[in-house]
């Protein structure tokens, strides 16, 4: 019979095969699912990953790829340096969420002023508005050896009750007839986060991603801090004994993933969602836990698998509405890719081998 | 199914016979598209709206083609959603939920020959933008009239979901029926800050029970209230929501409100192809079918539901309006003088109690 055995050290091979494996996989999978249900396999597998970048409105669609894949990036990163350290953030959506409350009550709080230092105190209170809210659950860790998966995750049902009460209450617009939502970005130039190039999709937000994933680069490769993250992940007790304090690394690590998160979430409230409203999360910061792991937790490749998620989003959304796919099956879709990355992932740790042993017997 | 598509088809009649007096030019062929909030299997709200555009293409056959998309998040994604649509050559487009209104303005304006719907929202910034909404409370006066009549702890119960006009005046004419028809009721009233949230509305549900509330409203999408109730094994009843909510018939749904958007999709698309259409907010109800009152079951008592189908009656041949004078509102200031019903605006800006309601809205 054949049995898993543990390989010495990591597979490099694998550990860079596996998500093209994995993305492999889905669309094999996928396209069976497809076809069962009565739609040419062919047809949607190129609707998802073709069609948005060479298709008949790619001119649009490539643009709305930054877009999507902006704020998974940026929140990924943050997410990542975490991970590598064994420490789990699960929050990140809260943390996207007051994120963009916190920016957004600095530049409603000013309307009309038309000032240039504004935005960028806005982005600095969404940054610290993430940073605070991921502080919660770090502290609570650091000073009573809470969970940190546990509470930061329940701290994302208390930020979206937040959020609820910010678009009915205290961000209404005074001018919106009562109903819900706060005023629109897009009409107070100083808080708003345009488009830099006409069509491109590109705002500040995905300049942020993109400088954020070089700088992480760099903190993970050539700065102290890097190496004691990595190496609080891979040995524990071997990073206590070299003077990496387990609190420290808690706080840092939280700390930087809320403030990436928050920043996320200031940069789409001005820009592309344009206000805050009921329903202004669209589940990012759950999505960015997959994006961290399909990229590897390396800065690069998430900045690859950020837009190879937003491939699928956007894509997805075009087999749903041109093919009439129910939209269920495209989730389940996304579903897969997770799943087979993490099947296939078990190749980068252990290795098949062939037993005569007493596992066949039966 | 049948009544709806009755009223489709008579809706399909009188759109051909205004469309024979217009002279301006229609379409060969419309492309219809829908945004939805939720997955159509909601049971409520989005299943409802699917339910119409079903109707246009019963109605006009191969010369529509409908086109839809569910689960679409409110705010930048719906913005590429619209984009897309348009795009792709859809001639209207119909976004079904509040949400979408700033998104289908943004749109709008980039794709002036394409008509853009917006459900339940107030901005028409642009000339190919319409809304459309329908008069809910025209309903909750029906349910009121039941759940004063039904209830023995004389405590009711409605479940919010935001505190928004379109809700608070539910809330009120659901509160003024049911006291009308007994003086000695009492409201509560709880938040679950949600359109569509099954675990919240069920906990929403048992909070009410356990204040000792009998008869339960909802303005949330789902079947959890309900599912609730029957819980209680026949103490506690309560009301289809949006959607008739058949399967809790021999259960605890004694009536339903039903959201009928058939007709008026049925209109608008029909208006295209002949060339009547015109931009324009309509805010239909009982009378124009966008509001059913969906089958009073046998749980309640002959006289009760005549007395229901009476009010809903006077309201469908608009005898009677569910806010007429004298009312006051909660803190004791007049709203409305003998006799006066209440002016669309106020409606619209709903944003406070009527006098008898018991705690404060949520700000």
């Amino acid at each position: 019979m054949i049995r898993l055995e543990k390989r010495a050290s990591p597979s490099r091979f694998w550990l860079y095969a596996t998500p093209v494996v994995a993305v492999l996989l889905t669309m094999v999978v996928g396209g069976v699912l497809f076809a069962l249900m009565g739609k040419n396999p062919v047809e949607v597998i190129r609707t998802i990953f073709w069609d948005p970048l060479f298709g008949e409105f790619a001119f649009y669609l490539r643009g709305q790829l930054l877009v999507k894949a902006g704020p998974l990036i940026l929140i990924a990163i943050g997410l990542a340096l975490g991970f590598r350290a064994g420490i789990w953030n699960i929050g990140a959506e809260g943390q996207y969420i007051m994120g963009a409350i916190c920016g957004a009550a600095v530049g409603l709080a000013v309307f009309p002023t038309e000032n240039r230092m504004i935005y960028p105190v806005m982005v600095i209170a969404g940054a610290f508005g993430g940073w605070a809210w991921a502080m919660i659950p770090a502290l609570l860790k650091t000073r009573f050896n809470t969970n940190e998966i546990l509470v930061s995750l329940m701290l994302v049902y208390v930020a979206e009750t937040i959020l609820a009460k910010a678009a009915t209450g205290f961000l209404k617009n005074p001018e919106g007839m009562g109903f819900p939502g706060s005023r629109n970005f897009s009409s107070y130039p100083a808080a708003a986060n345009p488009e830099l190039i006409a069509g491109s999709g590109l705002h500040w937000g995905g300049v942020a991603a993109l400088v954020t994933a070089g700088l992480a680069w760099v903190l993970l490769t050539r700065h102290i801090a890097g190496y004691q993250i990595r190496l609080a992940g891979q040995a524990p007790r071997a990073a206590r004994f070299h003077g990496v304090s387990p609190g420290r690394l808690v706080v840092l690590c939280m700390g930087l993933s809320g403030a990436l998160a928050g920043l996320a979430g200031l940069f789409e409230v001005t820009g592309p969602a344009g206000q805050i409203s009921i329903d202004f999360n669209t589940g990012y910061g759950f999505t960015a836990i997959i994006v961290a792991f399909l990229g590897r937790l390396n800065p690069l490749g998430i900045v690859l698998a950020g837009f190879l998620m937003a491939l699928t989003y956007v894509g997805g959304e075009m087999a749903a509405t041109n093919l009439g796919l129910p939209d269920a099956a495209i989730q389940v879709f996304q579903g897969m890719l997770l799943f087979f990355l993490l099947a296939v992932d078990v190749l980068t740790n252990y290795r098949f081998r062939r037993s005569a042993g007493a596992l066949g017997a039966k | 199914m049948k009544r709806r598509t009755l009223l489709a088809t008579a809706a399909l009649g009188l759109g051909l016979a205004m469309g024979g007096s217009a002279f301006a030019q229609g379409m060969e062929k419309v492309k219809a598209c829908f945004v939805y909030v939720g997955p159509i299997g909601d049971g409520g709200w989005t299943f409802q709206h699917h339910q119409g555009a079903l109707d246009v293409q019963k109605a006009f056959g191969d010369k529509v083609e409908l086109q839809w998309q569910e689960n679409v998040p409110e705010g930048a994604d719906a913005e590429r959603v619209l984009t897309q649509m348009a795009l792709g050559g859809c001639n209207i487009i119909f976004t079904t939920s509040f949400g979408y209104m700033d998104a289908t303005n943004a749109v709008a304006a980039k794709f002036p020959d394409v008509k853009f719907e917006h459900a339940t929202g107030f901005k028409r910034d642009h000339a190919n933008v319409s809304t459309y909404n329908a008069r809910f409370y025209e309903g909750r006066a029906v349910q009121g009239t039941i759940a004063g009549r039904m209830t023995k702890s004389n405590k009711i119960g409605y479940i919010g979901s935001f505190p928004i006009p379109e809700v608070i005046m539910g809330i009120n004419s659901y509160y003024l029926h049911a006291k009308k028809v007994n003086p000695d009721v009492q409201l509560s009233v709880v938040w679950a800050f949600t359109w569509f949230d099954p675990a919240k509305e069920a906990d929403a549900a048992k909070a009410l029970i356990d204040q000792g509330v009998d008869v339960i409203a909802s303005h949330t999408d789902s079947t959890a209230p309900l599912a609730e109730a029957a819980k209680t094994e026949g103490k506690v009843i309560g009301f289809g929501q949006a959607s008739d909510m058949a399967e809790y018939k021999d259960g605890p749904r004694v009536s339903s409100i039903i959201d009928n958007w058939g007709p008026y999709y049925v209109e608008r698309v029909g208006a295209l192809l002949d060339g009547s259409y015109a931009q324009k907010d309509t805010w239909a109800g009982i009378a124009g079918g966008e509001v059913l009152i969906g089958e009073i079951t046998a749980a309640v008592p002959a006289e009760v539901k005549a007395e229901a189908e009476a009010l809903r009656d006077a309201i469908a041949a608009g005898t009677y309006h569910p806010f007429t004078g004298p009312i006051k509102k909660q803190d004791g200031s007049d709203w409305l003088a003998e006799g006066a019903t209440a002016p669309d605006g106020d409606l619209l800006g709903m944003m406070f109690y009527v006098e008898g309601v018991v705690g404060d809205i949520p700000q």
